[in-house]
């Protein structure tokens, strides 16, 4: 959709901006730029629409060409959203929303229609139209920003820091509805920020750039997992990190490694004199091979007591478990929607190799907020 | 009083044939001046580096007497109203050049890039962003020229254009108040109604958002 093939931009004056640049994109992606100030993101965004020009390398969009194109032939398929939202302040929300297909002379019917029908995305009414900008709110104003960059139906849209003047209120509320629209309407976005939180929310990959060069290119996942150097994680910012860490632990990290078990051919008063020894209301049943069979509990053993004597005439078969290597933080989703209480992990043979516990995912959550603390105090 | 009424009974036509005649001189220059340093004033804006150049010639020019100016024209126009329409066009180029280069200048950098990033070509920007916001700068710099045109346009009575400066020259001459008065008096008024009246214009050709902002602000 989108690929850069060694750009480089020398202002006048000798000013490097951006270094050598090589990148693809995907259609449909949300890609951020971030880095600290100065670094080139917005020199590389504008090279996209040609508002500055490379000085070397080569830009393509949807494998053309980009230098090939008429400049504003191009800049009318590409969206843009500045920053200071950029709303002209003589033109009418229509007027302003409308704008690009005023260029591409769409009749007057049809504009009006077009507004009217983008307005609703944002859960905004009709009546908005007639109105002029300084007549909303920040908030208001920079989704009209975003809507104008919509009109035509653009596939790619290119944004500079868009929620960057906005309070921090408005501007979670605006990624969350901008994250979903994209979704619903499948653009290819390229947005700059340099606030940490916004791209880890908002992107599909992650630019990092520093000096005119590209640090790292990734997922936010895989960034957070793997920040590429210490730039990249004084950046991201320790506090992240630890954060992150339920995100990319895996279970056994957390597990307890001797869960209690019995083999499927032990006598229930043999289960029971465990369960007392061990403390425990619940045994893992396995076999010879540790092969995970099934579970007994207290409640089950009293009712059948009288009737059967091995455990594996009383034992429950059907149960939750999970393999080795299964993220820590979908754990903690499960357990919490279907109140669990533990739940075993097993290898990719089903073999009993840990359990994990309530207990163990509130350490966890423990060490993410408190943990931190607890090392500098 | 008494000397008023016959004044206007001998002179009342007369009296209007010669304001007609310097509103004409007035807003002709004005109406050229427009169409002049308008156009200059935006192409100025798109290079600069000469036009502090261009507007300091004019500063220069603007500071010559209007009446020199007259006079200058005389061997290369002759006398009558060319030569004055002339002259008073060049006095009328300085204001609204400088206000049109001010006006256009002031429209936001970040304006201009978000038009030319969604793909307007040059004379879209100028016609459907820089001329809307910087309409009440340009118009009142138009306003003012021609409120000082139609005082300048009375030397033009010198070199044989006619107008209200008949009556105040002869007046002058004559050593005759009633003269000079009946040349000043309608001199005011005009300018006084001119101004009303592009006041008017001024307020209907400023885009309606701009002029809610005016008020907020
Ligand atoms: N027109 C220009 N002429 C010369 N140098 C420029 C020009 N525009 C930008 N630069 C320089 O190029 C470098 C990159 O600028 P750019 O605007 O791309 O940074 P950025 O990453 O967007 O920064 P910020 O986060 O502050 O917006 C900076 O050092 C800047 O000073
Ligand atoms: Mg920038």
């Amino acid at each position: 959709m989108l690929k850069f093939d060694h750009v480089s931009k020398v202002y006048k004056g000798g000013k490097h901006a951006v270094s050598d640049l090589n990148m693809e994109f995907e259609k449909g992606e949300f890609i951020v730029f971030i880095g600290p100030s100065g670094c080139g993101k917005t020199t590389t965004m504008k090279m996209i629409n040609r508002l500055i020009e490379p000085t070397e390398g080569s830009i393509y969009v949807d494998g053309e060409d980009i230098m090939k194109v008429d400049p504003v032939e191009l800049r009318r398929k590409i969206g843009y959203v500045i920053q200071q939202i950029g709303l002209f302040p003589h033109m009418t929300i229509e007027q302003n929303i409308s704008l690009v297909l005023k260029l591409l002379k769409w009749p007057e019917e049809k504009r009006r229609e077009r507004a009217k029908e983008l307005l609703t995305l944002v859960d905004m009414t009709p009546d908005y139209l007639e109105r002029y900008p300084h007549e909303l709110s920040g908030g208001q104003q920079q989704r009209i920003g975003v809507l104008r960059a919509l009109a035509a139906d653009q596939s790619l849209i290119l944004m500079d820091e868009p929620f960057g003047a906005l309070d921090p209120i408005t501007r979670d509320s605006l990624q969350e509805e901008f994250k979903k629209l994209q979704r619903k309407l499948n653009k290819t976005i390229v947005f700059v920020t340099h606030d940490m939180d916004e791209a880890l929310k908002l992107a599909d990959r992650i630019v990092i750039m520093r000096d005119g060069k590209i640090v790292q290119f990734d997922t936010p996942d895989e960034i957070l997992r793997n920040p590429a150097d210490e730039f990249v994680e004084e950046f991201i910012g320790q506090e992240r990190l630890v954060q992150a860490r339920p995100n990319i632990q895996t279970v056994e990290q957390i597990m307890n490694l001797a869960p209690v078990t019995v083999m499927g051919d032990q006598t229930l008063s043999a289960a029971i004199k465990l369960m007392k020894e061990r403390r425990v209301d619940t045994l893992l049943v396995i076999n010879e091979d540790q092969v995970l069979q099934g579970y007994i509990d207290v409640e089950m053993i009293d009712q059948k007591r009288t009737k059967v004597n091995l455990v594996s005439e009383v034992m429950e078969r059907k149960m939750l478990k999970m393999e080795t290597g299964t993220l820590v933080k979908d754990t903690i989703r499960k357990f919490l929607n279907r109140a669990i209480k533990y739940v075993p992990v097993v290898d990719e043979n089903e073999r009993l190799v840990g359990i994990v516990t309530r207990a163990n995912l509130v350490d966890v959550v423990y060490d993410s907020i408190w943990g931190d603390e607890e090392i500098t105090s | 009083m008494d000397t008023m009424i016959s004044f206007l009974s001998e002179n009342g036509m007369d009296l209007l044939v010669k304001t007609w005649e310097h509103l004409y001189i007035s807003l002709a220059a004005a109406g050229l001046g427009v169409i002049v340093a308008v156009p200059l004033g935006i192409a100025l804006t798109r290079i600069k580096r000469i036009a502090g150049f261009i507007m300091g010639i004019l500063s220069i020019i603007q500071t010559i007497p209007s009446f020199a100016i007259l006079v200058l024209f005389i061997p290369i126009l002759g006398i009558g109203k060319v030569p004055a329409i002339v002259a008073l066009f060049i006095y009328s180029l300085l204001p609204i050049l400088r206000n049109t280069y001010i006006g256009i200048s002031g429209v936001s950098n970040n304006l201009l890039e978000v038009g030319k990033g969604m793909g307007m070509t040059n004379w879209e920007r100028i016609v459907q962003v820089e001329l809307p916001l910087a309409v009440p700068v340009i118009m009142a710099g138009i306003r003012l020229s021609t409120v000082y045109l139609i005082g300048w346009a009375t030397l033009a009575s010198y070199i044989g254009a006619g107008g209200l400066g008949d009556y105040i020259f002869s007046g002058l001459n004559l050593y005759q108040t009633e003269f000079i008065l009946a040349g000043a008096i309608p001199v005011t008024i005009l300018a006084l109604l001119t101004d009303l009246l592009l006041g008017k214009v001024e307020d209907w050709v400023t885009p309606t958002g701009m002029k809610k902002l005016k008020v907020n602000a």
